[in-house]
């Protein structure tokens, strides 16, 4: 009898502590930047939202950019958080934000690539404004705002989108 | 004794026996297919260009896709009409398989218009349209770029490995140092294979076409990418399931990448409007990466390989162990049409 009910609080324990265990792994899956950083709603002009955020960690992220995750990966990238916005004019971005390790990490991914024709967007601690694209960095983020087709307004929108997520991160 | 990537000599050697033999299959797959391979043992690789693709709109017009694919495809195989070349490519009762490029997203993957002209014209050639398997790594990456997913009823399907019903081969295939489990739509569903990539800057490989497409059929790609991706990307073309089934490239080159790639960095794309055919996927490849580096040097950027990306796994995937193609300008048939 003694032993049955041994048996069934090792049981017990033995699930409990893998279930701890399922916990604490599943929190560093999904850990990505402070309310995912996204806007949401009247938190931003213009914008809504399609479609779910994803969370990749920074082993998974070959998932979702294979073969540019290498570079995230030596700059000390945690975790990178994906969402698609649309315009009220239909015209689709997709906004990525990496949460790195330091912001030396989003420092070094913003710096080693070529700024171009960008434009200052004053958005964040730098930015690069393109017609189509807003890249900027904010402590240990770097975020990326890319559009699929031109538009007319499509720029300043893309700032108002760039500054809204900086206000989400500041939180 | 090792080969220096721990493995044995005797597994090696195995392995490159077993590549010899898919070599030759493939070789008579690829003649077979390509009747314009010349007398003079040269590649030939068509590009065939229309600078109204476009017209004002931000998509590709679907009858002008079409006449380019039929230029393209009618060049290759100096062909009068537009069906005979696929009647030469495939054969009635085949499942073909189509595979794209979709991990940049709607911005920069391989066109649906284009996938749809290659998919009438099969049909034309006598394919079943349920013989036709549009497939890349996820569902959700060919639904992002507008693909719809289906995978039952009378039509052509359209699957990502990653459902349910395909998934990954449980068995290791490898040659040299990869060692890999490959989609069963690959090795499996399809009987022969099309590559449909596009022409992009690739941030280690430094560019990314035919061969590199490749790396959306195995199970762990990101296990492929130091040194350049070199060897990898020669090793994995020279699996059999891979070699032996492939048989042609169609390159969507209506977008193009220059930097920025494998994703889609809008400010280094540019519409190169074309459609680029060639039985021989490291004489395709090697002129994408020309037509990269002129476009990078017209935008005032250094060549890849100054930049730390040097797309040095095209001059291994010719090398005698691999002989997938030739690198060699000068075996290369360029016709622009």
């Amino acid at each position: 009898m003694m032993k049955k009910r041994e048996m069934a609080w090792r049981v017990v324990g033995s699930v409990a502590f893998a279930a701890v265990l399922l916990a604490s792994a599943s929190c560093k899956k999904n850990s990505g930047p402070p309310n995912h950083g996204f806007p949401e709603g009247s938190e931003v002009n213009g914008w809504v939202r399609t479609g779910e955020i994803r969370t990749f960690a920074a082993e998974q992220l070959s998932d979702y950019i294979d073969g540019d995750a290498e570079k995230y990966l030596q700059a000390g990238v945690k975790s990178t958080s994906t969402a698609d916005y649309k315009a009220k004019d239909q015209t689709q971005v997709v906004a990525d934000i990496y949460a790195m390790s330091s912001a030396t990490g989003a420092q070094k991914i913003f710096e080693s690539e070529p700024a171009g024709t960008a434009k200052n967007a004053g958005v964040g601690e730098a930015s690069r404004l393109f017609k189509q694209s807003l890249t900027f960095r904010k402590g240990e983020y770097l975020v990326r705002i890319v559009a699929y087709q031109e538009a007319p307004q499509l720029e300043q929108e893309m700032v108002e989108l760039g500054r809204a997520i900086e206000r989400k991160l500041a939180h | 004794m090792s080969d220096g990537h721990g493995k044995s000599r005797r597994e090696f050697l195995k392995n490159m026996a077993v590549g010899a033999v898919a070599a030759k299959v493939g070789l008579l797959a690829a003649m077979e297919a390509g009747a314009s391979e010349s007398a003079e043992g040269k590649s030939t690789v068509v590009i065939a260009r229309d600078e109204q693709l476009y017209g004002t709109s931000a998509k590709p017009e679907a009858s002008r896709v079409e006449k380019l694919l039929d230029r393209a495809m009618q060049t290759f195989y100096r062909s009068d009409d537009p069906v005979t070349p696929w009647k030469k490519l495939v054969r009635p009762g085949e499942v073909v398989g189509l595979k794209v490029n979709t991990i940049g997203g709607p911005g920069l993957s391989t066109h649906i218009v284009l996938v749809e002209a290659i998919c009438e014209r099969l049909q034309q050639a006598g394919v079943k349209a349920n013989n036709i398997v549009v497939w890349d790594r996820t569902n959700r990456e060919l639904d992002r770029v507008g693909y719809k997913i289906t995978n039952t009823g009378n039509g052509v399907r359209t699957v990502g490995t990653d459902s349910k019903e395909v998934e990954y081969e449980e068995t290791a295939s490898e040659f040299g140092v990869v060692k890999t489990r490959l989609s069963k739509l690959l090795t499996r569903t399809c009987d022969c294979m099309i590559n449909v990539p596009l022409p992009k800057d690739h941030d280690l490989a430094g560019v990314t076409m035919a061969l590199k497409n490749m790396y959306g059929v195995n199970h762990n790609p990101q296990d492929l990418h130091e040194n350049n991706c070199c060897p990898y990307i020669a090793d994995l073309n020279m699996i059999p399931a891979i070699k032996n089934k492939f048989r042609l490239v169609i390159a969507d080159a209506m977008m193009a990448c220059y930097q920025g790639g494998p994703m889609f960095s809008p400010e280094y794309t540019w519409k190169y409007n074309a459609v680029m055919v060639a039985s021989d996927p490291v004489a395709i490849d090697r002129t994408a990466w020309q037509i990269i580096e002129k476009k990078r040097a017209e935008q005032g950027m250094k060549p890849l390989a100054e930049v730390g990306r040097p797309a040095k796994y095209l001059a291994v995937a010719a090398d005698a162990q691999h002989r997938l193609g030739t690198d060699d300008p000068k075996r290369i048939r360029l016709i622009e049409v």
